[in-house]
C-alpha cells in the first residue's frame, strides 16, 4: 500500500515530451508536477481569515496535513488538507507529504470539532501515501487511518473531500470519506503506487508507466467506477498553468457542493455518506 | 503456507528413522520447526493446532481450521458464491480473471475470506476468517462485501461479530475499488459500534496494509496471536524508504503490544476462551439453546 517518496520530475517535461506518454502517466505527471498548487495555495485564494489550528492533543503537530478555521463565501468551514513542499526545505518540513499517525489524529480532531458546532468540513488530499517508516509504525499508522475511516463515517455535518493531487492509498482516503467526493482533473487516486505495483508485478519499478494503465487511476476511471462523484476541471494544460483560474475551478464546484449539503439535516448526512460509500465495488459475476 | 515449501528445503537435514520406523513412509510426515529448528511430526503440529510442541511457535492455520477451532461444532456459510466479476479488467503476467479461477481451485475457498455463523461456546457469534492463501488473503470488492454484510447481519440479529484477519492488505488486482472496500468496512463497523454490539479482532500472521489500516484496528478488542506479523507499511517498503536496518522483532504482536496498539497477545490454544470470556463481560450469559 505505500507509496515511493520520491516526488517526481514531471515538470521538466515539455507538453510535446508530455504528449507522448499514455495518456494515465501523463496524469500520474500532472498530479505530481512540482510547480502544481497545493493545499495551502487552494485555501489562500478560495477561503477568507483561514486560522490554522495544530496538534494531536497526544504527540505532535504533523506539518503534512494543515488544519484550519476559514470562511468560504462568509460561512464558516473546516478545512483539512494534506500539505507537499514547494522547494527542499519545505519538502523535508511538511515530509514530502506523507502524514504520520499524529497528522491524521489531528485531521479527525477538528472534524469532531467542526461537527460539535455545525460547521462542514473540506477536505483536500494530495499525498504519496501515509508514511512508512519505524516511528509511524511504533505510533500506530495503521490504527489512525482506521479510525479516522469509521469517524469520518460518523460526522453529523456536510463533509466535501477532493483529490487535488495524489491520492496515495489510505494515507489519502484516511481524508476521503466525504458525503461528495470529487477529483481535480489531472489528479489520481490509487491503492498503490504505479512504481510500487510494477516493482510487485515485473519486478522492474520503471514499468510504472504500464502500471500506471492498468491500476485505472485517473479522474475518468473512478467515475467510471463509481468511486468519485465528478470531476473538478483544470485549466488548458493542467492546474500548475493558472493556480487562480484552478482555484476558481474548484470553488464552483464547492460552492454547488456545500449548498445542496447544507438542506440536509444531520441524520440524512450520516446515511447519504453510509450508503454512498456501500454501493461501492459491487461487480460481482 | 511457508512451511510446506520449508519442509522440502530441509529434506536433507532430517535425522535417519530410527529401526523400528524403517517400514514407515516419513516422507512429508516430518518437519522443520522455523524457530526452534527442531523436526516436529506432521501429525503433532496438526494435533497442537499448527503450534510447534517444542517451542510453541505459532505456524499459520488456515480458514477454516480456524472456523473449526472457534466453533463449538457445525456452521453455516454466507456468501459462498459471491465472484469478482474484474472491475478493472486487469492483467498483468496473467489476466486477473484466470488468477482468481486459479486460485478458486487450488485454495479450495471462493475468495480470501470464509464468513460464518454458529457458536462460540453456546452463544451465536458471526466469524470472518480470512484465507491468506487466496491471493495473498487481500482484500477486493467481495472480501469487503462479504465482511460488510456479516456486519450487516450481526447488526439485525444482534450477535457479536469476530474477524480473524490474515492478509497482505488490499487486492492490487482491483485498484481503488479494493482501496474503497476500506471505508465501506470501516463504515458499516461505525453502525455496528453506535448499536453497541461487540466486534473482536483476531490478528494473526500476517496483517497488513489496508486490512490493518480498517477493520483489523477497529475492534473493541485487538487481539493477537504470538510473534504476528501486524503493520501498515510492510518491512521491505520501510527498509527502502528510511535506508537502515529494522529493529528485533518490529511489526511483531509483542511489539504493537509494547507501543499500545493490542489488547492482548494470546496463545491458539487460549484464543477461544478468551472471546468467549470477552464476550460474557461484554453481553452477559449466553442464551442456552431452546
Ligand atoms: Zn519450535
Amino acid at each position: 500500500m505505500a507509496n515511493e517518496q520520491t516526488p517526481s520530475a514531471g515538470g521538466q517535461l515539455t507538453p510535446e515530451q508530455l504528449a507522448q506518454k499514455d495518456p494515465s502517466w501523463q496524469r500520474v505527471l500532472l498530479a505530481r508536477h512540482p510547480k502544481r498548487p497545493y493545499s495551502l495555495d487552494y485555501i489562500e485564494r478560495l477561503f477568507t481569515d483561514f486560522r490554522e489550528v495544530h496538534g494531536d492533543r497526544s504527540f505532535a503537530d504533523d506539518p503534512a496535513i494543515v488544519c484550519g478555521m476559514a470562511f468560504f463565501d462568509g460561512q464558516p468551514v473546516m478545512v483539512v488538507g494534506e500539505q507537499k513542499g514547494r522547494d527542499t526545505k519545505q519538502r523535508f518540513h511538511r515530509n514530502f507529504g506523507m502524514p504520520k499517525p499524529e497528522g491524521y489524529r489531528k485531521a479527525i480532531r477538528v472534524m469532531k470539532m467542526a461537527a460539535k458546532f455545525g460547521r462542514p468540513v473540506v477536505t483536500f488530499m494530495d499525498t504519496p501515501g501515509a508514511y512508512p517508516g519505524i516511528d509511524a509504525e511504533e505510533r500506530g499508522q495503521a490504527e489512525a487511518i482506521a479510525h479516522n475511516l469509521r469517524e469520518m463515517a460518523r460526522l453529523t455535518i456536510p463533509v466535501v473531500a477532493v483529490v487535488i493531487g495524489e491520492g496515495g492509498s489510505g494515507g489519502a482516503l484516511a481524508l476521503g470519506v466525504g458525503n461528495h467526493v470529487y477529483m481535480m482533473e489531472n489528479a489520481i487516486y490509487s491503492v498503490i503506487s504505479p512504481e510500487s505495483c510494477a516493482a510487485i508485478i515485473w519486478r522492474d519499478s520503471g514499468k510504472a508507466e504500464l502500471a500506471a494503465k492498468a491500476l485505472r487511476i485517473t479522474a475518468a476511471d473512478l467515475h467510471r467506477l463509481g468511486l468519485i462523484d465528478a470531476i473538478v476541471p483544470e485549466p488548458p494544460g493542467g492546474a500548475q498553468e493558472d493556480w487562480d483560474e484552478a482555484s476558481r475551478l474548484l470553488g464552483e464546484t464547492l460552492r454547488r457542493a456545500l449548498g445542496e449539503l447544507s438542506r440536509l439535516p444531520p441524520g440524512e448526512l450520516v446515511r447519504q455518506r453510509y450508503e454512498k460509500f456501500r454501493r461501492m465495488g459491487n461487480f460481482f459475476i | 503456507m511457508a512451511w510446506f515449501k520449508r519442509e522440502k528445503s530441509s529434506q536433507e537435514q532430517r535425522p535417519k528413522p530410527k529401526a523400528g520406523d524403517r517400514k514407515v513412509r516419513t516422507e512429508g510426515l516430518w518437519l522443520k520447526c522455523e524457530d526452534c529448528r527442531e523436526i516436529i511430526w506432521k501429525k503433532d503440529l496438526e494435533a497442537n493446532l499448527n503450534v510447534c510442541p517444542k517451542c510453541g511457535f505459532h505456524f499459520r492455520l488456515d480458514a477454516v481450521s480456524r472456523l473449526k477451532l472457534l466453533f463449538d461444532g457445525e456452521y453455516e456459510e454466507f456468501d459462498r458464491d459471491l465472484v469478482s466479476a474484474d472491475p478493472l479488467e486487469f492483467v498483468d503476467s496473467k489476466p486477473y480473471k484466470e488468477r482468481l479461477a486459479k486460485s478458486r481451485e487450488a485454495a479450495r475457498v471462493n475468495d480470501a475470506v470464509i464468513s460464518a455463523s454458529g457458536t462460540l461456546q453456546g452463544r451465536k457469534v458471526n466469524i470472518c476468517s480470512m484465507a491468506m492463501q487466496f491471493i495473498g488473503g487481500s482484500m477486493g470488492c467481495v472480501v469487503g462485501e462479504k465482511i460488510t454484510r456479516a456486519v450487516e447481519r450481526s447488526l439485525a440479529a444482534k450477535i457479536p461479530l469476530v474477524i480473524v484477519s490474515a492478509s497482505g492488505g488490499a487486492r492490487m488486482q482491483e485498484g481503488a475499488v479494493s482501496l474503497m472496500q476500506m471505508a465501506k468496512v470501516s463504515a458499516a463497523l461505525m453502525r455496528l459500534d453506535e448499536a453497541r454490539i461487540p466486534y473482536i479482532s483476531v490478528l494473526t500472521d500476517p496483517t497488513t496494509g489496508g486490512t490493518t489500516a480498517s477493520f483489523a484496528m477497529l475492534g473493541d478488542l485487538n487481539i493477537a496471536e504470538p510473534n504476528a506479523l501486524i503493520g501498515f507499511a510492510g518491512p521491505r517498503v520501510i527498509e527502502q524508504t528510511i535506508r537502515q536496518k529494522l529493529p528485533e522483532g518490529f511489526q511483531r504482536s509483542e511489539f504493537l503490544l509494547k507501543h499500545g496498539m493490542l489488547d492482548a497477545v494470546v496463545q491458539r490454544k487460549d484464543l477461544k476462551n478468551s472471546i468467549a470470556q470477552a464476550l460474557l463481560f461484554f453481553c452477559g450469559p449466553a442464551n442456552p439453546p431452546a
